[in-house]
């Protein structure tokens, strides 16, 4: 899940990692720093989402190695789709989500399908099996230009009451709150269950 | 993966894997769709395009307010209902193409010329993009408009709709078009017909984007009609500081200051 604030934005997921209904692991990261400002979280299958990790880090590298600058979250959300439509008839199973500030230091949050329809949003973007429930706790909580902290409280409240409702997602949960400023990268104490 | 060895083109490798995991019963997440409904109309002196900006998985709304009318050429825009990856990589292909094909020639492109290029290209992957356009554009030949179907048949017709929305839609073209109509009659019936699709089709909704193609140019009217405006939350919901536990916290600063000496 990932929010826009004032100056700011934030990305959140939990922590599970599970074949189906058992769970093997409480210290799955989901979300990946593309550079400094930029965020990728990446929900689905497991194996998909490291794939697709060290894909995206090998491309951006190749981006700042030919032309000399970091990758702006527009473009690299269009990496993203491109890179995931390549794949339409054999698609990786994952819902990318991508935050980050631009370079005149405006917030950008997209997501996009998993064979690469991108949605700019301008308010939050949700993504994974808590979908709905995030949808919902989203639609009501978010208000326009909050601030990193305010945003901090709302993502994290949404995100909290939304996974406690899906069966396979929670085990902890991890925020990150990009400003121009710093990265503000926080653990919440979730249920265990 | 060496870059140099990169080709274009659709890649399969995870298509074998993929049936195996379904078989196992790992379902994909689902593909976005556009249920919507897109319209197309001749006027007197162009053409005007519609849609609506919904954008839908499933049952869920995935976004309420997307951009279905496509560019193709500064003479021609395109509206895509269906598989919206399909629709937006299908429409930005033949942009290209017809780009290539005006720098090439040396002439602006005609609206044949980019009906012909979706519909080889959907009748080359039989049905499999799911992308359902309107192509409508001005050339030397007049106002044209076209409906493509995903498996590439094609109609050309005065008046067209397409899209879950289509029957409502095409129910208003019926009762209310007319031969040479006026700019502001004809966008009337197209925010009409449009809106017909936002309430009466569930795959439909939000608000009507416009197009006008004329011989002298293109007027894209973004959420022309707003129908469905939101209402103004009167509560806040703003969680006090400090209402989250936190187990742990790190701080990344990303302003390095560096000492300096003034002496």
């Amino acid at each position: 899940m990932a929010m826009v604030g004032k100056n700011c934005v934030a990305i959140a997921c939990d922590k599970r990692f599970g074949v189906q209904a058992l769970t093997l692991g409480m210290d799955f990261d989901k979300i990946f720093p593309v550079n400094d400002k930029l965020m990728i979280g990446l929900a689905g299958l497991a194996t998909d989402v490291e794939t697709l990790h060290e894909k995206f880090r090998f491309k951006v590298n190749m981006y700042k190695l030919n032309e000399d600058r970091e990758i702006t979250p527009k473009t690299f959300a269009h990496l993203v789709s491109s890179t995931l439509y390549e794949k339409r008839f054999g698609p990786y199973f994952v819902d990318p989500v991508v935050a980050g500030l631009n370079p005149d230091g405006t917030p950008f949050i997209c997501s996009t399908d998993l064979i690469g329809c991108i949605n700019f949003a301008k308010d939050f973007v949700v993504a994974g099996t808590a979908s709905s429930m995030m949808y919902g706790m989203c639609e009501s909580l978010w208000e326009p230009d909050l601030e990193p902290e305010s945003l901090f409280e709302t993502i994290s409240q949404a995100m909290l009451n939304a996974v406690d409702r899906d069966a396979s997602s929670g085990w902890g949960i991890l925020v990150h709150v990009i400003t121009p400023e710093k990265i503000i990268s926080r653990t919440l104490r979730a249920r265990m269950d | 993966m060496p870059a140099n060895l990169e080709k274009g083109g659709f890649s399969f490798e995870n298509h074998t894997r993929n049936i195996q995991l379904e078989q196992r019963g790992h379902k994909p997440p689902k593909a976005t769709s556009t249920g919507t409904t897109i319209v197309g109309l001749i006027y007197k002196d162009g053409i005007v395009l519609g849609a609506d900006t919904r954008a839908t998985e499933g049952p869920i709304v995935a976004d309420k307010n997307c951009e279905k009318i496509h560019y193709l050429a500064p003479n021609m825009y395109c509206c895509g209902a269906g598989t919206a990856a399909d629709t937006e990589f299908s429409t930005n292909l033949i942009s290209s193409k017809l780009e290539l094909h005006r720098l090439q020639t040396g002439r602006q492109a005609r609206v044949v010329t980019a009906m012909t290029m979706l519909k080889q290209m959907l009748f080359k992957y039989q049905g499999h993009i799911g992308a359902a356009l309107v192509l409508g554009g001005y050339d030397l030949n007049g106002p044209q408009l076209y409906t493509i179907a995903p498996h590439g048949s094609t109609d050309k017709l005065p008046y067209v709709t397409m899209g879950s929305g289509s029957l409502a839609a095409m129910a208003i073209f019926e009762n209310g078009w007319k031969k040479d109509m006026e700019k502001e009659q004809a966008i009337k019936l197209v925010q009409d017909a449009i809106e017909a699709g936002i309430f009466n089709d569930l795959g439909s909704g939000s608000n009507v984007d416009v197009t006008v193609i004329t011989k002298d140019g293109v007027e894209y009217l973004r959420n022309y009609g707003k129908p469905n405006e939101r209402g103004q939350k009167e509560n806040s919901y703003k969680y006090p500081k400090g209402t989250t536990k936190i187990l742990t916290s790190k701080v990344r600063d990303l302003v390095v200051v560096e000492d300096m000496d003034l002496s």
